[in-house]
């Protein structure tokens, strides 16, 4: 049995091994998806086997290499990073087989470079999980940026150029012109960029400056896609849809929310952070972003688009939960990113499996659609339930806590913002679903297509499925999100 | 043996200069150059190990006791140096080889190599000098070494290139010339300690004050401070790659030194700061530098001169950090000085491959290289990245003791045209990115195969090493740490 500390660094190199593997078996596409498989399961048996320790309240800690003098690489086991790295590593084999499905199904080109990325991208998400301070955390952040910029672009034509530009101009630009000096500050001020609980900041920094330290973390996180900083995720959706459903519906976008809670909990502290001047202005936005990004869903006819924008105002969720600044709203955050990620990939699936099977992207095409793809929008539904927040489906819990921060904190903008966009979610999911199953097919659509591949199918129910598990079984995550924050 | 270190340090390449010289055969003249370099190499990296306590090498030439001698003095921060130009000269000249069979005619080549030795004896020698009339002479050494390394180009407009410098270059070493002049006259002494020592009554006086504005002006015009910098572009881009890429890594970064020594090692901090307030006017020409030279980058066809406009704005990052005045500033210039020089030495070696292969290096030239040259390519990427600043390469840590030194200042300005500039470099590294990688190559270019191993060799050694220190800079930091804070000596 492998100590718990060397555990942890595992779960980086493990994805990196992997990543040299699919490189050196690029002739042979049969042992390279291989490779890609086994490692995502070995992955998820290391991630698996930290999570005792954690909910034991173990803290590991594994220092990689001193930087500079008194800034460390290091990583720190502890329950969010557990929950953050826990979904990333469950979701990876579904959606490496998914991947195979849609992939071949797609002749899509250079698969070699697509899985090798890939995996690079999933070791970066595993350092984001589990790195132990600010400095780490930018940097595998920076990582997972550059690593998913071949992916985003993968079709190499000029759309994808052009969206590649969006993709990495706004997050450089918000991580290095934003983050960047919020961290270097933060290490002038406090000494350190450990993550603490209850904060490093204290009473070393605070009326306007923390406010402006605070806006700093947040709009210089741009993977959490804040508004104005949000267009780079519906323009990275010209990405093959496993790169849309694994990378942004779950690791990268939820690598920005994640950044945020764990910098509200640790770096600038619930308690210090409420006291600072015009910091509910945050909230105010994360819940303007929620409802206007819903809006704009709702009018968008590009599935994936349509789904891009319900992934924006999902983040302002957990944004929001954050700044409400009450314990019980982290609760609520920390169980959102799980919720989100579980019903959006599912969505996504959907989104891929249609493409793949009746090459339709668009939500005016589906009609009738249901009765071809049982299987596909069965999930869709679920998804699409998780999402709006109803049981029996996951987002059902992480809503309810988010809800219950609000009125304890009695944040009634926030209480209005989760009641308006639950509608609004209802309103964009419900007609598609409507129509799958109930609209006539359009007259000269043929249909001659059925249900897509079978790696796809697969894929996509067992996340369905897992989206009601969760719903039924929320203990684990529930025990991993009540201990964010609390000393050890 | 040991104790004459100081000394081989520049005797080695002066000599075996004379050498080849006499030999006149190219392929002799070749590896004896990577020897001396080597040799070089090795013997700065003993100095600095000497001196890494902080200790003072002081070595008398032929046994004459300064002030009549010349002495050369040996200190942490300009072991610094000597390592890093001669490891860049270890890793070039072997390169150079390959890369001058397709730039330079034949018969030129012992030339070449000549006064390639020429140069790196006179950038050694300005830096381990403990003389100011000394660093002088060497000072001239290099640069006429340099205007003949830069005309050897192919491109006919490097003969005005390098007489355009030729000019600028001698205006630059007379104003270096009377500002010693004057420190003479008013202490009678050249040697540096000495002046020191004697400078300390006179803060007040005119000469001194003259002396201060001749050498700080000189140094610029070599160093291409803004807006002295008009013969840079110009020499950078139309000399032969492995000349563009040695002056890029090396001589600047020996003009930066050599403006330190002088405010610090001679004027003091106190007087170059309390009495002349030249932060002033670093930080304002620094800015300028910085946000200007990069927006001209991003204007740029030709990568080797937008390679050239970016090295400026590093410049002006130098600058800077002396202009900040604190500990982290000093400290962010003598990292860069180091940093740069890998980040630059891999982005412009990598032009030199492409030129290699293809006969130029236009943005042009460059399209769809990505797939054709993977392994040149990847190199420019990386050496990109270090450009930018991103993690795990040696350009953030530049950027982190930069940017915490203007916030240490409370200066925010300053922190927003550092990370504008960042943000700028992005867009023009990512012009050639995409160029190189996106674009099909044009029907009239022939199709390429990679570098050669020879070419790709020190290449990727230095790619390596900026990851390498990129990632463990606990060893540069410590030294450029060090030498900040005894530089600062008493200020603040």
């Amino acid at each position: 049995m492998i100590p718990l500390d060397q555990l942890l660094p595992l779960a980086v190199f493990v994805p990196l091994l992997g990543a040299v593997g699919i490189w050196l078996f690029g002739y042979a596409p049969n042992i390279r998806e291989g490779a890609t498989l086994l490692t995502s399961l070995v992955l998820l048996l290391v991630v698996g086997g930290l999570l005792p320790a954690v909910l034991a309240g173990e803290r590991p800690t594994w220092l990689l290499v001193e930087m500079l003098p008194g800034l460390e690489l290091k990583f720190v086991l502890e329950p969010l990073g557990m929950l953050f790295a826990g979904v990333a590593a469950l979701l990876w084999p579904v959606a490496s087989l998914y991947s195979i499905g849609y992939m071949r199904g797609n002749n899509e080109q250079h698969q070699t470079r697509f899985y090798l990325f890939f995996a690079i991208a999933i070791a970066a998400s595993m350092g984001i999980a589990f790195a132990g301070n600010l400095i780490t955390l930018f940097v595998f952040y920076e990582i997972l940026t550059l690593s998913t910029y071949p992916l985003v672009t993968h079709k190499g034509n000029a759309d994808a150029l052009k969206a590649g530009r969006v993709y990495m101009g706004i997050l450089l630009a918000t991580s290095v012109g934003l983050l960047l000096p919020a961290i270097i500050w933060t290490w002038q001020v406090a000494g350190t960029t450990d993550f603490a609980a209850g904060g490093i900041i204290a009473d070393k920094l605070g009326g306007p400056m923390l406010t402006v330290l605070g806006f700093l973390f947040i709009y210089g996180i741009g993977k959490a896609a804040l508004m104005p900083m949000q267009r780079w995720l519906p323009a990275a959706m010209v990405a093959p849809t496993p790169v849309s459903a694994l990378l942004h519906a779950v690791a990268v976008v939820k690598a920005g929310v994640f950044s945020v809670v764990k910098v509200v909990v640790y770096i600038l502290g619930v308690d210090t952070l409420a006291a600072a001047p015009g910091i509910e202005w945050l909230l105010y936005i994360a819940g303007f972003t929620i409802v206007a990004a819903s809006t704009i869903a709702l009018r968008q006819d590009n599935l994936k688009r349509r789904l891009a924008y319900s992934t924006i105002s999902q983040l302002s969720y957990v944004i929001m939960a954050a700044m409400i600044l009450a314990p019980i709203s982290i609760v609520g955050a920390a169980l959102h990113i799980v919720a989100h990620a579980f019903g959006k990939i599912t969505l996504f699936f959907a989104a891929g499996a249609i493409y793949t099977a009746a090459h339709k992207t668009k939500v005016s095409e589906l009609n009738g659609i249901g009765h071809r793809m049982p299987w596909t929008m069965g999930a869709f539904t679920i998804g699409a339930l998780s999402m709006i927040g109803v049981p029996p489906a996951v987002g059902f819990i992480s809503k309810w806590y988010i809800l219950m921060g609000a009125f304890q904190a009695e944040q009634r903008v926030a209480v209005a913002v989760i009641i308006l966009s639950t509608l609004l979610n209802a309103a964009y999911f419900m007609p598609i679903i409507y129509a799958a199953f109930f609209k006539a097919p359009a007259p000269g659509d043929q249909q001659v297509h059925g249900e897509a591949p079978l790696p796809i199918v697969l894929a996509l129910s067992v996340t369905a499925a897992a989206t009601l598990i969760l719903f039924l079984f929320p203990e684990v995550p529930f025990a991993l999100a009540q201990a964010i924050g609390v000393q050890p | 043996m040991s104790m004459h270190l100081p000394a081989l340090q520049v005797i080695i390449p002066l000599l075996l200069a004379a050498v080849i010289f006499l030999f006149n055969n190219a392929r002799i003249a070749y590896i004896v150059s990577v020897a001396a370099s080597w040799l070089c190499l090795a013997i700065a990296i003993q100095l600095l190990l000497l001196v890494n306590d902080g200790s003072v090498i002081e070595y008398a030439f032929g046994g004459w006791e300064p002030p009549w001698g010349i002495a050369y003095n040996v200190d942490q921060l300009n072991a610094f140096v000597l390592v890093i130009v001669s490891g860049i000269a270890a890793i070039m000249f072997p390169f150079s080889w390959r890369s001058i069979q397709a730039e330079i005619p034949a018969s030129l080549h012992v030339l070449f190599y000549t006064a390639l030795l020429l140069c790196l004896a006179g950038l050694l020698g300005m830096t381990i000098t403990g003389d100011a009339f000394n660093f002088f002479v060497l000072l001239e050494i290099s640069s006429l070494a340099t205007y003949t390394l830069i005309s050897l180009g192919k491109d006919r407009r490097s003969l005005s290139a390098a007489f355009q410098y030729l000019i600028m270059g001698t205006i630059g070493g007379t104003f270096i010339l009377l500002g010693v002049g004057l420190l003479y006259t008013l202490t009678g002494t050249l040697n540096m300690a000495d002046l020191a020592e004697r400078i300390g009554p006179l803060q007040a006086s005119r000469t001194l004050q003259a002396a201060f504005a001749f050498l700080v002006v000189g140094i610029g015009l070599k160093l291409a401070m803004f807006p002295l910098h008009l013969w840079l572009p110009g020499a950078y881009a139309t000399a032969p790659s492995v000349v563009s890429a040695f002056l890029a890594a090396t001589a600047t970064k020996v003009a930066v030194y050599a403006l330190l020594r002088f405010m610090f090692g001679v004027f003091g901090a106190d007087f170059a700061y309390g009495e002349m307030h030249v932060e002033l006017m670093l930080v304002s020409l620094a800015l300028v530098s910085v946000l200007f030279a990069s927006l001209i980058a991003l204007l740029q066809r030709g990568v080797k001169r937008m390679l050239a406009y970016s090295s400026l704005a590093q410049i002006g990052y130098m600058l800077l950090g002396i202009g900040l005045a604190n500990v982290s500033g000093l400290t962010a210039t003598l990292l860069h000085l180091f940093n740069h020089a890998l980040m630059k030495g891999v982005l412009f070696l990598a032009l030199a491959m492409v030129f290699y292969r293809t006969g130029g290096s236009s943005m042009r030239h460059m399209s769809g290289l990505g797939r054709q040259m993977p392994w040149t390519m990847a190199a420019f990427v990386v050496g990109g990245l270090s450009l930018i600043g991103v993690p795990l390469t040696v350009g953030f840590i530049s950027k982190w003791y930069l940017i915490l030194a203007s916030i240490e200042r409370g200066w925010w300005p300053v922190t927003a045209v550092i990370l504008v500039a960042s943000l700028i470099a992005v867009m023009y590294i990512w012009r050639v990115v995409e160029v190189a990688y996106f674009k099909e190559r044009p029907a009239d270019l022939p199709t390429v195969s990679e570098a050669p191993l020879s070419l790709l060799l020190p290449t990727w050694t230095l790619v390596a090493a900026n990851i390498y220190f990129g990632i463990n800079a606990s060893v540069t930091t410590g030294i450029a740490q060090n030498v900040a804070q005894t530089l600062l000596g008493g200020v603040q």
